[in-house]
């Protein structure tokens, strides 16, 4: 009797703890969709910011939207450039198991846990180093940094499970490594996919990174060496304001940031799911 | 054409491998480059004076970093305590009672809750936690608390390290074969008992494992935790105090350190500090569940 | 043991995977344009031997070979060996099919395009002939762009035979090739191997005795990594010299 009573409760508490998770994330999308929605308007997502936006007056984060698209997106290009190479030699290249693969996982997956705030202090300093200024090159590059090691260890696990057998079969044809990695490459796309999507939400969302190394301005980039506002620092920098309009500028930009990586998570969602269907 | 396709393909290779070879020692890079730019604060202070001392003056070129550090561990135990029995009830349902269905249910949410952006759950601190922790619960036991606190921090933080600790659960309790769930089950235990004494013991190396993937990942939280701890640099003494942990400390200074001597060698020893801590936890945690891994294949 | 010259001659092979002997001095040769099964109860080495063939098996991390594989007389694992003309020479079948992810005509091209054919007229030919020979043709003509892993398993198995034909081997090898197919498809695979050892020297890995017998010329029963007995298919099966052979041919070891 009392072994049935223990496991009901914790058994409710279970479902109570797996129940509340979910009912966090509501909250959370709640109440930053209810903060947000009444101050996003047209203006915020269509204009630069105006003289006086930071005590009240009119403009938008057009700014801060695109500085955050273009590191995103240099960033995870840049990122796949080195990380598809990577993936590429520790799962055709180099022999099963070897002790090359197993360091480059465990050093991906290491990577993976340093915090943005480290990247971004190490960015810096390769920055002031080079006898660079903060500068949408220096955010993107730090950001890349930070991309890396996600591109890595979520495309190795799907390049990890294909079956063995269809590098066998191209080799079996004669082909070369760089024929089977060609293959694998086709065999991957949907995992590839969900890789740049995952990176992308990273990057997007990152702040304690470009705080360091992209620096902020109220114009949009027009070439690497100038600095460039992000979404997450358009937040945090507007909602230290005492004016109230400004904070509630910073409602409406947690809302535009929030809507972004949900867009990206659910899509990514949709590649893995396709991904587990191509599975043989 | 032979030699062409065999060109290519040795040519990709030795590209490929530098390209693996540098991407592994970029971590030796980092910490490098941390260690060679925290290098004259080690020199010109002793690190027990560093590290010991809650004295942060650095116009006066002293850099305690106790009250920092305390910061840091305060508020990622009270994290560490919040998420570990959520995130074991958690992972234990949906891993030996939830049906496929409801895993497929619940399971997104958990996905989505570790995608959203620090800068997020530190605007929804702002607007929740904080004024929760002033009005509902740091009234009944202290005279006045601003709700930005190391409590608020905690909480925000419990929950950003939430998902990571289930998801690391889930595939530690997978590694247990189930003729051993089965094996315990045929002798008449619960299914309770079962998991109390079987699954949860053989999983206590992968539970440590997350454990402390969750703290190096607590220390290191920034943005999140810096909007909602207060930011006052002193040792708390209650869960109500604000605190300042080390991350903020980096933050809140990149843009005048650079005016003020040995500020900035300061604030990356800050930095190589979190990463050398971050580091050797993240390697310690990930042998353990590579170890797992194996063993159970 | 044979007359017929060796297409393929393994010479006191020894494979150690992980530490593991998993095949003990093996030598063996392998009858030219004929079928030769490897039987033998699983886990025996039967398949690494197969896979030594083609050099598939020094991918994996932590194999040691020592010994020789000669194909035509040449040094399968001697130092300066270029692998990939090996095993063009090679065909092989695997336990399931595995098409590429590519559509039916490019399957089959694929062996040709990566060796240099870029000529459209020539695919064409190339991939009609071998599917003919694989007496697929006919059902899937009409939807050659469409993507292979929509064809049944046993038609998929047919378009890997095709594929692997493509590129004009003189060995196939094939690792239970029948395993994961019903037995329609099973029986028409085991006639195109009747037909293709005209050609072909085959080298077939089976559980299924009844299907050694069927298909093949000569029998290699291995046993815990090595050769008990090797002759041909009625000698083996039904007056086999050794006990363990016996034994397992009667199903009492398995």
């Amino acid at each position: 009797m009392k072994r049935k009573l223990e496991e009901q409760f914790f058994k409710f508490l279970m479902i109570l703890c797996t129940l509340s998770i979910s009912g966090i994330l509501l909250m959370i999308i709640w109440t930053i969709t209810s903060k947000g929605a009444g101050s996003l308007t047209w203006d915020i997502v269509s204009k630069i910011p105006e003289g006086g936006f930071y005590i009240g007056k009119g403009g938008g984060i057009l700014n801060a939207i695109i500085g955050s698209i273009y590191i995103t997106i240099g960033a995870t290009i840049l990122g796949l450039l080195v990380s598809i190479p990577v993936v590429l030699y520790i799962n055709v290249y180099a022999k099963k198991n070897s002790w090359l693969a197993t360091t480059t996982r465990l050093t991906s997956d290491i990577l993976f846990g340093i915090p943005s705030i480290v990247y971004g202090a190490f960015g810096f300093t390769i920055m002031i180093y080079f006898g660079l200024k903060t500068s949408l090159l220096a955010g993107t590059i730090t950001v890349t940094l930070l991309v890396i090691p996600i591109l890595v260890r979520t495309m190795d696990e799907v390049f990890r499970v294909v079956p063995e057998d269809i590098g066998n079969a191209v080799y079996s044809l004669g082909g070369t490594r760089w024929e089977t990695a060609k293959i694998m490459i086709r065999q991957c796309v949907p995992g590839i996919i969900t890789a740049i999507l995952l990176s992308f939400g990273r990057a997007i969302g990152d702040a304690a990174c470009v705080l360091f190394t992209a620096g902020y301005t109220d114009s949009i980039p027009t070439s690497l060496d100038q600095p460039t506002a992000t979404l997450p620092l358009a937040i945090f920098f507007q909602l230290s304001s005492p004016i109230e309009e400004v904070q509630n500028r910073a409602y409406a930009a947690a809302l535009i940031l929030t809507i972004i990586v949900l867009i990206i998570s659910f899509t990514a969602k949709y590649f893995s799911k396709k991904l587990s269907k191509n599975k043989i | 054409m032979k030699n062409l396709r065999l060109t290519i393909d040795k040519i990709t290779g030795n590209v490929f491998l530098i390209f693996t070879l540098l991407a592994t020692v970029t971590v030796i890079l980092i910490g490098a480059g941390l260690y060679y730019k925290s290098a004259p604060i080690l020199h010109s202070n002793s690190l027990s004076s560093l590290l010991l001392s809650a004295e942060w003056k650095p116009f006066k070129s002293s850099f305690g970093f106790l009250s920092y550090i305390a910061g840091t561990l305060s508020i990622t135990a009270i994290a560490i305590i919040i998420a570990l029995p959520i995130s074991l009830l958690t992972g234990i349902y949906l891993s030996e009672y939830a049906h496929a269905k409801v895993k497929r249910a619940l399971l997104p949410p958990i996905d989505l809750l570790s995608g959203i952006p620090p800068v997020i759950y530190g605007v929804w601190g702002v607007l929740i936690i904080v004024p929760f922790v002033q009005e509902k619960i740091a009234v009944h036991f202290v005279e006045f608390s601003s709700g930005y606190s190391t409590l608020a921090g905690g909480i925000v933080l419990a929950i950003m390290i939430i998902p990571l600790i289930i998801s690391i659960l889930l595939e530690v309790f997978s590694t247990i074969p189930d003729g051993l769930r089965e094996a315990s089950l045929s002798v008449g235990a619960t299914k309770w008992e079962t998991i109390k004494f079987v699954v949860l013991k053989k999983s206590m190396p992968g539970i440590i494992a997350a454990v402390v993937l969750a703290i190096s990942r607590a220390f290191g939280e920034t943005i999140a935790v810096l909007m909602v701890c207060g930011n006052i640099p002193e040792i708390p003494h209650s869960i109500f105090d604000s605190c300042y942990p080390l991350p903020a400390l980096i933050a809140n200074n990149y843009g005048e350190m650079l005016s003020v001597p040995m500020y900035e060698s300061a604030l990356m020893l800050a930095a190589f500090i979190l990463f050398i801590i971050i580091f050797l936890f993240n390697a310690i945690s990930r042998i353990i569940l590579y170890r797992l891994e194996r063993s159970s294949n | 043991m044979t007359t017929e010259k060796p297409h393929i001659s393994v010479k006191n092979l020894n494979v150690h995977i992980d530490g593991n002997h998993i095949l003990k001095n093996i030598s063996i040769d392998i009858p030219d344009k004929k079928v030769t099964s490897f039987i033998g109860p699983s886990g025996c080495g039967k398949t690494t031997l197969l896979k030594t063939f083609n050099r598939l098996l020094d991918r994996q991390g932590n194999v040691e070979i020592t010994g020789q594989v000669l194909v035509d007389g040449e040094d399968l694992y001697s130092p300066d060996t270029e692998v990939t003309h090996i095993r063009k020479k090679m065909g092989l079948l695997s336990q399931r099919p595995f098409p590429l992810p590519m559509n039916i005509y490019d399957n089959v091209a694929y062996g040709a395009r990566i060796h240099g054919q870029r000529d459209k007229k020539e695919l064409d030919r190339i991939v009609e002939h071998y599917l003919r020979g694989v007496s697929l043709w006919d059902e899937v003509k009409d939807r050659l762009k469409d993507p292979a892993t929509r064809l049944s398993i046993g038609q998929q198995q047919r378009l890997c035979l095709a594929r692997g034909l493509a590129v004009e081997p003189e060995i196939i090898l094939g690792d239970e090739p029948t395993s994961a197919l019903d037995p329609v498809s099973t029986q028409r695979i085991e006639e195109l191997f009747l037909e293709l050892k005209d050609k072909y020297t085959l080298v077939l890995v089976t559980h299924i005795l009844r299907q050694a017998r069927r298909v093949s010329d000569y029998i290699v029963f291995i046993y815990m990594g090595e050769i008990i007995e090797f002759g041909t298919t009625e000698e083996v099966l039904l007056n086999p010299r050794e006990k363990l052979t016996k034994d397992y041919v009667k199903g009492y070891i398995s």
